[in-house]
């Protein structure tokens, strides 16, 4: 099994609790933590105010003069000893993001594929033949967290943090992969755009991608990139869901 | 009624307690960076949202009518149509008169509330405004000069300025406690001593997101990538050039660099109210003296904030204290 043999329970002040499945990006691990975050979405105990379920750990956002963390962890064991934590979700959907590398799209591509000894058009090759799972959303509306990205294209994140990064954003850093919907300032790099609208808070449901879904990047040229982009500003979703759903 | 915003510098936005519930699509949470002194201003003008003034000021004028407010934060430079006024206070502004609050000796933020509602959308639960991902408050951006601002129910405050009182408000620290972790372990035991036994200077470079503090770099053990994780406010990372972060209330929801160490919830509004230039501390706390401070501080808020007649002392005090620091005050500026 992957991960770790016990969850380890993780203080991120006294208002929030880190627990912990592995310190890898796994689908395995991923899956215990989705289904943890199921569970006490499902108990709902007085005091707790918030979870996160990220790639590895679930955090859990409490106030400690309702809910003790003492509590906090019995409760959660007994919800791992009661569920399993690894069975399988439904069958997740399948989804093709038309992504553009190329011109001010793919702004970090060259310095990325510089640093990993890639030729930019190599770069690419490896980064669009890949299959990705969504993991989950963080740090920014619609930031999408992919597992999948080809070993050859792992580089660390940037020292410093980049400055914004464009709507779409796809990024890579530190051996990972993202899609990001709002501009933000980030430590990874910029390797193209997609024109899909990930996160749009006055649509219902304002996000479509779920945890467990699985991604491919298919490239388009600028001309195409901007004649999408004009279709996804009107409303129309650009992504093509594959799995005939 | 509405209130006019007559100028405001860059960083005023509205608040309100927050948008819950929505950090697992990666929606930040937002609100107030000082949560007692918002708390404060908020139940004194018995409402839900306040503007929160960064120091680069606001100048308030109201219209269609007169309105209550509330003002309470750092000890900023309160004035009613050139008045000085505590900088904790309730007032009724009528229309024609002239509202200013400017950076003082201390304190980065100030909160003023309204007697009534902001007459605004929710955006995802909440009025609170992100402005870098443009959601809520004014269309999703901060206060500028122009803006009109619509009040329902709105009520008139005490007919003559007071000022307000709380015995936890205004306290100025300069050192602030800590847990340790989640990852500590990714850092060398003197490199912890180092972090708790420095100086800390907050950097220029601090904005809503993050306190970014100067020092001597912090070194990581295996490099500065973790496998990304949830950021609780408070929580201090250690990017890639060993300069930490303090996280704060426009923080990511997650993010993967280190995290050595959480500042505990009740220290966490004097920590924001610190300015870029200021010096800090860490002291290392253990989790049940984290809520023990806790509940002291929800005992503290539970007492309701008072109203009290403005004293000839307290203004000529207030006075002195500003013809004191007058002359350090102004040369800062806000980076967003």
């Amino acid at each position: 099994m992957a991960g770790y043999d016990a969850p380890r329970f993780l203080d991120a002040g006294e208002a929030a609790l880190s627990i912990e499945f592995g310190d890898s990006v796994d689908a395995e691990i991923n899956a215990r933590v989705l289904a943890l975050d199921s569970a006490l979405q499902r108990a709902q105990p007085e005091g707790l105010i918030e979870t996160l379920p990220t790639y590895r750990a679930l955090l859990v956002c409490y106030e400690p003069l309702l809910l003790s963390r003492e509590r906090l962890v019995a409760l959660v064991e007994a919800q791992l000893a009661e569920a399993p934590l690894d069975r399988p979700a439904a069958a997740p959907a399948r989804w093709r993001l038309p992504c553009c590398y190329e011109g001010e799209c793919g702004e970090d591509l060259n310095e990325a594929a510089a640093g990993l000894g890639l030729t930019p058009a190599r770069f690419v090759e490896l980064h669009a033949g890949a299959e990705y799972r969504a993991y989950m959303y963080g740090f920014a509306p619609g930031w999408c967290y992919l597992g999948g990205l080809p070993q050859a294209l792992a580089l660390p994140r940037r020292a410093t943090p980049r400055g914004l990064t464009p709507p779409g954003a796809v990024l890579i850093g530190g051996g990972l992969a993202l899609v990001a919907s709002n501009p933000m300032p980030t430590g990874w790099y910029v390797v193209g755009r997609t024109p899909e609208r990930l996160f749009s808070p006055s649509r219902e449901p304002p996000l479509f991608i779920a945890p467990g879904d699985v991604l491919r990047f298919e490239p388009v040229n600028l001309e195409s990139f901007h004649a999408l982009d004009a279709r996804a500003a009107k409303g129309e979703r650009v992504a093509i869901r594959e799995d005939g759903a | 009624m509405k209130l006019r915003i007559l100028s405001a510098g860059p960083g005023v936005t509205l608040q309100d307690e927050g948008r819950r519930g929505f950090l697992r699509y990666g929606v930040t949470p937002a609100g107030p960076m000082d949560a007692d002194a918002f708390l404060a201003a908020t139940g004194a003008a018995g409402t839900e949202a306040a503007i929160e003034v960064s120091l680069g000021g606001v100048e308030l004028a109201a219209e269609e009518g007169e309105i209550g407010l509330a003002i309470c934060g750092g000890n900023f430079d309160v004035r009613l149509d050139g008045r000085p006024l505590p900088a904790a206070c309730a007032l009724t502004l009528a229309p024609g008169a002239r509202l200013s609050l400017r950076a003082g000796p201390s304190g980065a933020w100030a909160y003023v509330a309204p007697f009534g509602r902001f007459d605004l959308p929710k955006v995802l639960g909440s009025l609170a405004t992100h402005t870098r991902s443009g959601l809520g408050g004014l269309e999703g951006r901060g206060l500028a000069a122009g803006d009109a601002l619509n009040i329902l129910d709105a009520r008139a405050g005490p007919k003559a300025p007071m000022a307000l009182n709380a015995p936890w408000l205004g306290a100025v620290s300069h050192s602030f406690r800590i847990l340790l972790g989640p990852q500590q372990n990714h850092f060398a035991s003197e490199t912890i001593a180092t972090f708790l036994t420095s100086s800390w200077r907050l950097s220029a470079r601090s904005d809503r997101m993050a306190y970014r503090l100067d020092g001597p770099p912090l070194a990581h053990r295996f490099g500065h990538d973790i496998v990304s994780d949830g950021l609780a406010m408070g929580a201090i990372q250690i990017p890639g050039d060993g300069a930490p972060l303090v996280l704060m209330a426009d923080r990511q929801p997650t993010g993967g660099y280190p995290k050595i160490a959480h500042v505990i919830g009740a220290d966490l509004p004097a920590l924001a109210q610190k300015r870029p230039g200021e010096d800090i501390r860490f002291t290392q706390a253990s989790l049940e003296e984290a809520v023990a401070a806790r509940r002291a501080r929800a005992r503290a808020l539970a007492e309701s904030v008072r109203l009290e007649a403005i004293t000839p002392e307290l203004t000529s005090e207030l006075l002195l204290e500003r013809n004191l620091v007058g002359g350090v005050v102004g040369d800062f500026t806000l980076l967003e």
